[in-house]
């Protein structure tokens, strides 16, 4: 058990792989798209809105993937979670990907922001906003320093309390093990220090970022759900994301109290955050449908249209409920798939894939109108992310224990049965 | 309901750690074990009994969407065929507006359904009787009932669970389904009329 993980050859292979293809589209992108063009919509030139849409959408997508994993450690270490600790070092490895991600995201939403690009968010035109009285109400909040202060807030957050749980996690494996007396300082500290991040993530994630990064592409718009909505997406594609590399640890011989009970749990976790992100999914749909006030259903009839004539992205909005919802709930029902590793992998691959569809959806209409492509430049640049998150994984597993063999609650992970 | 009335050794014992084990030997030397009564759930001892997977959760499932078939059915007949309103401007079909009562009928009737098919499955109701093994089955003793058959010689029964661990043994003839009634029930002549 004391072998340290080495990194197939396969799996670098993947990693450059993706992200050479990635590199080679976002060059594409470069040359081709005119980034730092203005927008010309009325030439029904979209390319280099284009540009900026599919990097928005792709790098906020996947830093929040990434970043749900620490927030799965945080909250079952403040339930006091003990089946989860076989396979915790994998969820720590994926938020270890926050940083990179992070500044990536970061540097991309200050491109976007400073640059002007109004076609990506309206609010940033002064002269508009000051004739637009709603976007003058939310002035206070839609600003460009504002954005930015705020960004760089949540993505320092995210990294330095992420980095204190990774940390408490670590030491452990030098220390040896633990006394009773020292168990329960270790867990009351982990748990203080999750608790600070799930407020801090409650503060970003399940309210404010989302509002920014995303929902303010609709500046007019607004859904208080719109925030739990993306959450539950990415949480659901964390936890996807946390199974795909558990399976693919254990296939490698690793991680040795994994069973498939653990991967029950895993695969309730995919299944009924599947059914809550419907339910968010629903909530926001049939209030806005019921009430049917113009300036809210502006929302869905620039993705589904109307009763007469239907929108662009009508397919693509019912695919997103096929994925996200159907396929989860009938296939993720049963125990014997949940238990099933072949089976689970498909799913999450499933999933991933679907809240991909599903922030495709958030950002295209608002920003590319009739006129979102999918094409190898969107799948190059979700490509280039895949590959970092591999690269940034396979960095943190190869370096450090698999298993988080001296953390009090193992022997309860190790005895989990479903 | 009576599932008629059977010979039982019953065993008692007073430790979780004891009882694993002699339900595996017990069942291992080939007897049939009635069942296992517990203060409290454990976990793995259905495992340990050899018990099947229930199937609880299949008759859940179809209870659950008999409920949506049954909220969907009948208010697009009412609000389509029946009697079919102008609310607000919406279409008749107004399926989402349906949704939410959809999922509460699918949750009623899978919830309601399961919980009267457990109680079936456990022989447990209301006004219902059932033989009780040892009462102290629902305080701090784990209580094991060996089916005897004609041919089951119970002094050999009751050796081995003094092995196993059983810190009381006895010999009961007993009903095993449920009936309404009173609790000598069980005392029915029986060693007369099997010539015991």
């Amino acid at each position: 058990m004391n072998n340290q993980f080495e990194l197939p050859a396969s799996y670098k292979k993947w990693t450059w792989g993706l992200i050479i293809a990635g590199v080679i589209a976002l060059l594409y992108g470069f040359i081709m798209f005119h980034p730092f063009a203005p927008a010309e919509h009325g030439s029904g030139n979209y390319s280099s809105t284009r540009f900026w849409a599919v990097l928005l959408q792709n790098s906020v997508y996947w830093l929040l993937v990434v970043n749900a994993s620490m927030f799965f450690i945080c909250v079952t270490t403040m339930a006091m979670g003990g089946w989860q600790i076989a396979l915790r070092r994998v969820p720590e490895a994926i938020s270890s990907v926050v940083p990179i991600l992070g500044i990536i995201t970061f540097l991309i939403l200050m491109a976007i922001v400073w640059s002007g690009r109004t076609d990506i968010y309206p609010w940033l035109d002064k002269s508009a906003v000051a004739k637009d009285v709603i976007l003058n109400g939310k002035s206070g909040f839609l600003n460009a320093k504002f954005y930015s202060i705020w960004s760089a807030v949540c993505i320092f957050m995210w990294w330095i309390l992420g980095r204190k749980m990774r940390s408490l996690s670590l030491e452990t494996d030098k220390n040896g093990t633990m006394d009773y007396e020292t168990g329960k300082k270790w867990i009351w500290k982990n748990t203080v220090w999750a608790s600070l991040y799930t407020v801090f993530f409650g503060l970003s994630v399940a309210s404010t970022a989302p509002w920014l990064w995303l929902m303010s592409i609709d500046a007019h718009w607004f859904s208080t759900m719109y925030s739990w909505y993306t959450f539950a997406s990415t949480f659901v594609s964390g936890m996807s994301l946390v199974a795909l590399f558990v399976i693919y640890l254990k296939n490698k011989g690793q991680l040795e109290y994994v069973t498939e009970e653990h991967l029950h749990d895993v695969g309730k976790f995919m299944f009924a955050f599947s059914v809550f992100w419907t339910y968010l999914w629903f909530s926001q749909y049939m209030l806005i449908w019921y009430s049917n006030q113009p300036e809210e259903t502006k929302y869905f009839i620039e993705r589904i249209g109307t009763a007469r004539k239907s929108g662009p992205y009508h397919g693509l909005f019912f695919l997103n409920l096929v994925l996200n919802f159907l396929c989860p709930l009938l296939i993720l029902m049963r125990r014997g798939v949940k238990r099933n590793w072949t089976s689970v992998s498909v799913m999450a691959v499933l999933i991933i894939f679907g809240h991909w569809i599903d922030f495709y959806q958030m950002v295209m209409p608002g920003t590319m109108k009739d006129h979102a492509e999918m094409m190898p430049f969107e799948f190059g640049i979700a490509a280039l992310f895949i590959g970092l998150i591999l690269w940034g994984v396979g960095k943190y597993l190869t370096s450090n224990p698999l298993t988080a063999k001296n953390h009090p609650f193992l022997k309860e992970s190790m005895i989990h049965h479903t | 309901m009576a599932g008629g009335i059977k010979k039982f050794v019953v065993g008692s014992f007073d430790d979780e750690a004891v009882l694993f084990p002699a339900v595996k030997n017990v069942r291992k030397a080939g007897y049939k074990i009635h069942d296992v009564y517990t203060p409290f759930p454990i976990h793995g001892l259905d495992h340990a009994m050899g018990l099947r997977e229930t199937s609880l959760h299949t008759a859940g499932f179809i209870y659950a969407i008999t409920g949506t078939t049954t909220a969907l059915s009948f208010m697009s007949w009412v609000f389509t065929k029946d009697w079919p309103l102008n609310v607000g401007g919406k279409p008749h079909f107004a399926l989402p507006a349906w949704i939410p009562i959809t999922f509460e009928l699918t949750v009623l009737f899978s919830a309601v359904g399961m919980v009267l098919t457990f109680c079936y499955l456990c022989q447990l109701s209301p006004f219902v009787k059932k033989h009780h093994f040892h009462a102290r089955a629902t305080d701090d003793l784990f209580v094991m009932a060996i089916e005897c058959t004609d041919k089951t010689n119970d002094a050999e029964v009751q050796n081995f669970l003094q092995k196993a661990g059983a810190k009381e043994i006895n010999i009961q003839v007993a009903e095993t389904g449920w009936w309404i009634g009173r609790y000598d029930r069980e005392q029915k002549l029986y060693r007369e009329e099997k010539g015991y």
